[in-house]
């Protein structure tokens, strides 16, 4: 629909965006932004989680995992070395049109692999099959059963990318190269292009939000909303309740990895420890203290809570304040701690969240499957 | 008129051993309106979930106009032209009662996923058509002062009304009413008398379970009575009235 | 394969498999009273081992593993106490994401206590050479004593649940609460009951075990992880089958490891994981409509 009023918050954001990068610099602090252009990459994973979780009400303590598939493609294809295969016809071809390029890594070596555009398309495509392969399955379970099926995906991917020489076991893969967007921009950690990065990291989020808004304003969000809080009733009405649930972890899982390549980028590198269960949980965390179905508080909390993580601190209590969190948030405040009071759906079906998870969970499970002996 | 809009041959659905539905043949003329009676067991509300999707049959069919549409998804029933209504009011709580009725504009509506992200400009066209015809559903049935209510927050009987503006925004060919009049006083139960008679008037079907005698023998033109999972009669009201059978299931066997 | 290998393998699969198994009761019993997975029901037995580990400088073992197991015990009345009976009209989902916190917070509470350093009980009879030989595998004696342990701990809560008040009382509460509260028990505490209980017998295999696998602060997930796939392979609320599902896990890992690389050891529970609740998410051993369990 069309509700300018939705994108107020958007262009507060950027001005805000744009205020932080003055005070910084005023303050000679602008090495800040390099944590800050972190942060609103891990908030791209935020984001979709909202949706998948705040919105269609499906759990995933797997989201990490897509996060990983995407840095981990995108590193993998943009260091391998083809140079032995210079010569094959594919090859040529493919560095005529530029999806091969060469490049000097760090230590002056002249290498030839895939351009990061190539990286970046294939990264996405894997995500997208991955999460509609493990989706298709496992989205059809409730309650703690797609709990429990999405930690074992993402602990697939966590042991994947820790065993395999290709991924660099505990090393991870390094030496990333910068993505170069168009010419003057590139995605690049040195500090040389930190303010340059800081807004491409936040021109991708706003985008992110917009979409996300969008879709939520949308016949789809609605419909979304509708299966969460009775998907009987959805479902009589003509909505394809699986298909919107799969789709909508699919596109989950895309803004994820989307996340995960641009970090990798940013930082020239990714290890195995973006896989594990522990940050899964965080970003389950995140959504859950922003609100479940609040875009903007889940965006907030993002930043906010990873660029407190990251500057150290939470210091060695860091995974204890996300389990901390978790705990407080579902017994005290269910709905978050950011409610907007003037964004009426916003907030009530904040409230949804937590009647409605119980709507679909516990009418489900009160039959009686509990014997004992 | 006088063609079958909906009809199920020899339907049978089972659980565990119970025979919630057994052998049951129903046909429904379009234009009708039609009541399916018998006391509290009898496999009405499974009769139903058989219809709408909800639940599979184990034998039988189920035919929509005259083509099978047995195991289909509650989904596609709907997109046929079947909507429902449920014995206890299943509205979406926390959506407003303009937001409800929306929602049963979702199957004469095409946005998806991309168009909605991109928020393309024949899509807002398309949500002001939606928004403009569930206002005046809501209009028509006295409940437009509520529209930016909570749903959650009406009376039980504003409640019901709204799930059947919700059914009748489908722009349905059949509507499945599942004990429409339950919890309604008198005066709300002869509103929705009225109700249903206006919308068959428009050239909606309807397929009614319901307790309330008078309500099903004052509207419907059909009536078919089940009893433990079979139908024991089928006929017009009145008939139906003086029906043994019925009779001695509803009241027992000293008054037959 | 030669026998003898054969028979370690078996004999070191069934001793894991024991583990998982009654890490699987454990979280049947809290499941059966409050639909709720405790994915804090890992750490018990790690913080089972570790109190003893530490109060066996003190005290004698056998004083030490009691004292331990009656700890762990009040630390699982005590999350339910404070955590879980405040949660009492949340749905399943969230209250699983509180256990969640609680583990998170558990472990990170064993890491500053006890920091990363990996520790191990002593053995309870012999050191760590000393060997028996079964059908011509040497093997330690303290396998012995988990498997003994473990046939003690499903005997005496079989035992329990079918002759004690307190046992049958737990067992009218899973299965109809409204009904148990209307006989006069006490729903509340059932349910306290029976993370204690689970507690308890998860610090004594976590005692019991120790000595073979050691003990590190972090390996409460991971055996969460497998006590939950045995659960659900046997099905949710069946302690009986979860016996057998957990020799079978522990047999298949243990010849995974026999035949591919000591990583893939991981992968094996994680996939049976997944296919289970793929195709048959009501366990192997299910009877009843599974219906509930699926949403389309």
């Amino acid at each position: 629909m069309m509700r300018l009023r939705m994108y107020y918050p958007v262009l507060v954001s950027a001005l805000l965006i744009v205020a932080l990068h003055l005070v910084l610099a005023a303050a000679h602090a602008t090495y800040y932004m390099t944590q800050v252009t972190m942060s609103a990459y891990y908030a791209l994973v935020v984001i979709g989680l909202c949706l998948l979780m705040g919105y269609a009400g499906q759990a995933s303590l797997g989201h990490a995992g897509f996060f990983a598939i995407g840095g981990y493609t995108s590193a993998v294809l943009t260091t391998c070395n083809l140079s032995a295969f210079r010569d094959a016809p594919a090859i040529a071809a493919l560095r005529s049109i530029g999806l091969v390029v060469q490049w000097q890594d760090l230590y002056g070596k002249e290498v030839l692999s895939f351009s990061p555009w190539l990286a970046f398309g294939a990264a996405l495509l894997l995500a997208g099959l991955i999460a509609l392969v493990i989706g298709l399955p496992v989205i059809r379970l409730k309650g703690h059963y797609l709990a429990m099926a999405t930690l074992g995906f993402g602990l697939i991917v966590y042991r994947i990318v820790l065993g395999a020489q290709l991924f660099g076991r505990a090393d991870g893969v390094s030496n990333v190269p910068a993505f170069r967007l168009v010419d003057g921009l590139q995605v690049n950690g040195r500090a040389l292009f930190r303010v340059q990065n800081y807004y491409i990291a936040w021109v991708v989020v706003l985008a992110a939000m917009v979409l996300a808004i969008n879709l939520v304003h949308s016949r789809v969000g609605r419909a979304l909303r509708s299966i969460h809080q009775s998907e009987e009733a959805a479902h009589s009405l003509g909505v394809d309740t699986y298909r919107y649930k799969l789709a909508t972890f699919v596109l989950s899982a895309l803004f994820a990895a989307v996340g995960g390549v641009l970090l990798t980028h940013y930082n020239g590198s990714i290890g195995p420890s973006e896989a594990t269960v522990m940050k899964s949980v965080r970003y389950v965390a995140i959504v859950a203290v922003g609100g479940m179905a609040n875009l903007w508080g889940a965006l907030v909390m993002g930043v906010l809570l990873n660029f407190l993580s990251l500057r150290g601190v939470f210091g060695t209590y860091d995974d204890a304040v996300f389990g901390a969190i978790l705990i407080l948030i579902m017994l005290f405040a269910p709905n978050g701690l950011l409610r907007v009071p003037n964004l009426r759906a916003v907030s009530s079906v904040g409230r949804a969240s937590a009647l409605a998870f119980q709507r679909v969970v516990r009418g489900r499970t009160t039959s009686t499957r509990r014997s004992h002996g | 008129m006088d063609s079958v809009l909906l009809e199920t041959r020899n339907l049978h659905r089972s659980f565990g051993g119970v025979h919630a539905v057994k052998d049951v043949s129903v046909k429904v003329p379009s234009g009708a309106i039609k009541a399916v009676i018998g006391p509290n067991g009898a496999g009405k509300t499974t009769l139903f979930n058989l219809i709408a999707g909800t639940l599979t049959p184990q034998q039988g069919e189920v035919l929509f106009r005259g083509k099978p549409i047995t195991a289909w998804k509650p989904h596609a029933v709907a997109a046929l032209g079947i909507a429902r209504t449920f014995q206890t009011t299943k509205l979406f709580p926390h959506m407003t009662v303009l937001e409800n009725v929306m929602m049963g504009r979702h199957t004469r509506t095409r946005s998806g996923f991309l168009a909605g992200m991109l928020n393309l400009p024949w899509t807002w066209r398309e949500d002001r058509e939606t928004q403009a015809k569930a206002r005046a559903i809501l209009d028509d049935l006295g409940l437009a002062a509520h529209s930016g209510e909570t749903a959650s927050n009406l009376p039980f009987g504003r409640q019901r009304l709204v799930e059947f503006a919700r059914a009748l925004a489908t722009e349905p060919a059949l509507l499945l009413l599942d004990e429409p009049a339950a919890g309604l006083n008198i005066y709300e139960t002869q509103e929705l008398a009225q109700l249903i008679l206006k919308i068959r008037d428009r050239g909606v079907t309807c397929l009614v379970v319901e307790h309330d005698m008078s309500l099903v023998m004052n509207i419907s033109d059909e009536v078919v009575v089940l009893d433990q999972g079979q139908k024991i009669a089928e006929g017009p009201p009145a008939a139906i009235q003086r029906h043994p059978e019925v009779i001695r299931v509803y009241l027992g066997d000293g008054h037959a | 394969m030669n026998f003898p290998q054969i028979v370690q393998y078996s004999l070191s699969g069934i001793t894991v498999g024991s583990i998982y198994a009654i890490t699987a009761i454990g979280f049947n019993i809290v499941y059966c009273t409050t639909g709720v997975i405790n994915f804090a029901q890992g750490e018990f037995l790690v913080v089972g081992a570790m109190t003893a580990i530490s109060l066996s400088r003190v005290v004698p073992l056998p004083v030490a593993i009691a004292l331990a197991v009656l700890l762990t015990t009040a630390l699982g009345g005590l999350i339910e106490l404070v955590f879980i009976r405040r949660a009492r009209d949340a749905s399943v989902l969230r209250l699983i994401v509180i256990t969640i916190g609680l583990s998170i917070v558990i472990r990170e509470a064993m890491l500053h206590i006890w920091d990363e350093t990996v520790r191990s009980l002593p053995y309870f009879t012999g050191t760590t050479v000393s060997t028996i030989t079964i059908l011509g595998a040497h093997i330690s004696p303290q396998i012995l004593w988990v498997l003994g342990v473990s046939a003690v701990i499903v005997t005496a809560l079989t035992l329990f649940f079918r002759f004690t008040t307190v046992g049958r009382a737990m067992r009218a509460c899973s299965d109809d609460r409204m009904a148990a509260r209307l006989c006069g028990i006490n729903d509340r505490w059932m349910v306290t009951l029976s993370f204690m209980l689970s507690a308890g017998i998860g610090a004594l295999a976590g005692c019991v075990i120790s000595p073979v696998t050691q003990t590190q602060y972090d390996m409460g997930a991971p055996l969460a992880i497998k006590g939950f796939t045995v659960a659900i392979l046997g099905g949710l609320g069946n302690s009986m089958a979860a016996v057998v599902a957990g020799l079978f896990l522990g047999l298949l890992e243990a010849f995974t490891v026999s035949q591919f690389a000591a990583a893939y050891k991981e992968v094996v529970a994680i996939v049976v994981l997944l296919l289970i609740l793929v195709f048959r998410p009501s366990g192997l051993f299910a009877r009843r409509d599974v219906s509930a369990l699926r949403t389309a």
